[in-house]
C-alpha cells in the first residue's frame, strides 16, 4: 500500500515536470486528434451501421426471443414458453415437417440439375460457335426476371402452353393438369427454376473455362485425348473450385425459394408444394403465429447458417491447397 | 487447329440453337398470346395471332396503373442504390483504413448477417418498423434496403478498397486536404468498377423484389411493379389477355436495362458472385 502510493506520487511528480515542458501541448493535440478521429469514424461508418442495427441486428435478436413465446402480434402480452414452440413444430405440425421434407427434397434436385444445365450450357457456348454470344444472352435472359413474374409466366406455361402442345402433339406429358397434382406441381417450380437458375450458373462456369489454358487442351488433343477424355481429366478439374460456389450459390438460392412458390403454386394442390419460406409467411401473416413462425425462422436460420459455414469453410480449404 | 470450323462444331451449333429455342418458349407464348383475343388464346395458343390486338396492353397499362407503379419501383430502386453506395462506400473505407479492433468487429458483424435469410427478420422488423413509424412509406423502404443492402456492400467495397495503395491518399492529406475530401476526391473515383458491379446487383435484386415491398407498403399508392403484378394477378384471375399484356409490361423495363447494359451485368454477377 504504502509502497504504491509513493510510487504513485513519484510518477505523478514526474508526469508534472513533463508537462510544464512542452509536453502539454503534444497531449491535448493528441487528445484532440483521437477525438477527431472517432468523429470522422463515426460520421463515416455511423448511418449505415444505425440502419443495419434498426434493420437486421435487434429484429434478428428479438426474432429469437419471440421464438419461446406465444406472441400472436394481436394482443399486448408476450408469454415465455420455452421450447414448447419446438416440441409443437417436431411433433404435431405435419404441415412443417412436411414443407421441411418437401425443401430438401427441392434444394437436392434443384442444386444437381441446375449444376448440370449450366455446366452443359457454359461447355455449349464455351465452344467456336457464330451464335455463341446470342446463345448466351438467351440463356441468360430468364434470370433477370424476379420470381414472382417468372411463376406468372410459367403458370399459363402450365395451364394453357402445355395443353395447347399436348393437343398438337398427343405427348401424354403435356396433357397432364400440371399444377393440378402435387408430384407434377413440384416439378413444375423445380422446371421454373431451372429456367431461372441455370443461365446465372452458366455465367460463373464460363468465367472458369476461360480460366482453363489453352495449351494444356491443345497438348492433350495432340496427344490424342478425345473430346470427353479432355473433358473429363482436364476441364472438369480444373473447374472444380467454380463448381464448389455454384453448388453452395444454388443450395441457398433453392432453399430459400419463396416468390415461384408464390405465383406459380401457391402451396397449392391442398399445401403440398408449400415450401418452407412459405409455410414461415403463411404462419405469420395469415395464421397470426408469431410466436410458432419465429420458431420456424430460428430453424431456417440454422439450417442456412450451417450450409452457408460449410460453404465458407469448404472454399477456404481449397484456397489454402491450391 | 481449335480455330476450324468442323462439321463437329455444325452438329453442336445446331445443338445449341434447338438448346435456345427451347429457353425462348415460354417467353414466345406469353407475348404471342398478349397479342391474342381471350377466345383465340382458349383456342390457339401456340399459333402466332391472327389478328394483332393492343387493347390488352392500353387496359393492361391502364389497371396497372403502369405508370405510377413505375415511377415507385424506380424511386425506391435509385434512392436505395444512392444510399447504399455513399453510406457503405465510406464506412468500408473508414473500416480499411482505420486499424482498430472495432472497425474489424464492426466489419465482421456486417459479413456474418449476411447468410441470415429474411424470413428469420421479417416478423419482428414490420413489428419494429411499425413502432417507428416507418411502415407504408417509401422513404422507410429505401431505409430497410439500406439495412438488407449493407452487408454485400459493405463486403465487395471492403475487399476492393483493400487493394487500393495508401500513398495517393497520403500525399493527398500532406496537400492539406480532410479525410472527407479525400475519400470522396481521391479515394471514391478508383472506386468506379466496383460500385458499378454493386449497383447492378442491388438494382436486380431490389427492382424484383416482392416480399419485403408485401409487407411495407400497404397503400396502393405505393406499389411496385411486382406487386401491383401480384395484385392484378389475383384480381383478374384467368383472364389471361390481360395478364399476359401487364407481364410483357412487367418486363420490358428489365430488357431495356439488360441490353443496354448487358456486358456489365455478366462481369458484375461473375465478380460479384466469386467474392
Amino acid at each position: 500500500m504504502n509502497n504504491e502510493s509513493k510510487l504513485d506520487t513519484v510518477k505523478r511528480t514526474v508526469i508534472t515536470t513533463q508537462k510544464n515542458t512542452k509536453v502539454t501541448a503534444s497531449v491535448s493535440f493528441m487528445n484532440k486528434k483521437k477525438w477527431k478521429d472517432a468523429g470522422l469514424f463515426a460520421l463515416f461508418v455511423g448511418p449505415v451501421l444505425l440502419a443495419f442495427t434498426v434493420i437486421v441486428l435487434i429484429p434478428f435478436f428479438t426474432g429469437i426471443y419471440y421464438a419461446f413465446t406465444d406472441w400472436n402480434g394481436i394482443t399486448g402480452t408476450v408469454k415465455w414458453v420455452g421450447l414448447d414452440n419446438f416440441k409443437y413444430l417436431f411433433s404435431e405440425d405435419k404441415q412443417f415437417q412436411q414443407s421441411f421434407m418437401l425443401t430438401t427434397k427441392y434444394t437436392v434436385v434443384s442444386i444437381i440439375l441446375t449444376n448440370i444445365i449450366g455446366f452443359g450450357l457454359a461447355l455449349l457456348v464455351a465452344q467456336k460457335l457464330k451464335t455463341r454470344n446470342l446463345l448466351r444472352t438467351v440463356f441468360f435472359m430468364p434470370n433477370l426476371i424476379g420470381g414472382l413474374i417468372l411463376g406468372f409466366i410459367w403458370q399459363f406455361i402450365f395451364v394453357k402452353g402445355f395443353a395447347s402442345i399436348g393437343e398438337l402433339t398427343g405427348i401424354p406429358l403435356f396433357e397432364l393438369a400440371w399444377l393440378g397434382d402435387a408430384n407434377t406441381a413440384f416439378w413444375g417450380i423445380v422446371i421454373v427454376s431451372l429456367w431461372q437458375g441455370a443461365g446465372y450458373i452458366m455465367i460463373i462456369y464460363i468465367a472458369a473455362l476461360q480460366n482453363v489454358p489453352q495449351e494444356l487442351i491443345e497438348a492433350a488433343r495432340i496427344d490424342g485425348a478425345n473430346r470427353f477424355q479432355i473433358l473429363r481429366h482436364i476441364t472438369m478439374p480444373l473447374v472444380a473450385p467454380a463448381v464448389t460456389i455454384c453448388l453452395f450459390l444454388t443450395t441457398a438460392s433453392s432453399f430459400k425459394v419463396f416468390d415461384a412458390n408464390l405465383s406459380l403454386t401457391n402451396g397449392g394442390p391442398f399445401k403440398s408444394t408449400e415450401m418452407l419460406a412459405l409455410n414461415i409467411y403463411t404462419e405469420a401473416f395469415v395464421n397470426n403465429r408469431y410466436g410458432i413462425g419465429e420458431a420456424k425462422a430460428l430453424i431456417f436460420f440454422l439450417v442456412v447458417a450451417a450450409i452457408t459455414v460449410l460453404q465458407v469453410t469448404i472454399s477456404k480449404k481449397r484456397e489454402v491447397e491450391s | 487447329m481449335g480455330n476450324r470450323y468442323t462439321w463437329k462444331t455444325s452438329i453442336v451449333e445446331i445443338l445449341a440453337i434447338l438448346v435456345g429455342l427451347v429457353f425462348l418458349v415460354p417467353f414466345y407464348y406469353v407475348f404471342s398470346n398478349s397479342l391474342k383475343s381471350f377466345a383465340e388464346i382458349l383456342t390457339n395458343t401456340s399459333a402466332l395471332p391472327k389478328v394483332l390486338i393492343f387493347d390488352n396492353y392500353v387496359n393492361a397499362f391502364e389497371k396497372l396503373d403502369f405508370l405510377l407503379v413505375f415511377k415507385n419501383s424506380l424511386i425506391i430502386t435509385i434512392a436505395s442504390n444512392i444510399v447504399l453506395v455513399i453510406f457503405c462506400s465510406m464506412a468500408a473505407y473508414m473500416l480499411v483504413r482505420t486499424k482498430r479492433k472495432i472497425s474489424n468487429i464492426i466489419f465482421m458483424t456486417f459479413v456474418a448477417a449476411m447468410i441470415i435469410p429474411f424470413q428469420s427478420i421479417m416478423i419482428p422488423l414490420i413489428k419494429t418498423a411499425g413502432n417507428l413509424g416507418i411502415l407504408n412509406s417509401i422513404w422507410g423502404l429505401v431505409f430497410m434496403y439500406l439495412g438488407f443492402g449493407s452487408g454485400m456492400t459493405i463486403f465487395l467495397y471492403h475487399g476492393f478498397i483493400k487493394g487500393i495503395p495508401l500513398e495517393l491518399e497520403e500525399a493527398a492529406i500532406i496537400d492539406g486536404c480532410s479525410r472527407f475530401g479525400v475519400f470522396w476526391r481521391i479515394v471514391f473515383p478508383l472506386l468506379k468498377p466496383i460500385t458499378v458491379t454493386i449497383v447492378i446487383l442491388n438494382s436486380l435484386w431490389i427492382w424484383n423484389d416482392f416480399l419485403l415491398p408485401s409487407l411495407v407498403l400497404q397503400d396502393p399508392e405505393l406499389r411496385t411493379i411486382p406487386l401491383a403484378t401480384f395484385f392484378f394477378f389475383g384480381q383478374y384471375t384467368k383472364q389471361w389477355d390481360l395478364a399476359l399484356a401487364a407481364l410483357v409490361i412487367g418486363i420490358i423495363p428489365l430488357l431495356i436495362f439488360f441490353f443496354t447494359m448487358q456486358k456489365h451485368i455478366i462481369q458484375g454477377i461473375t465478380s460479384g458472385s466469386i467474392k
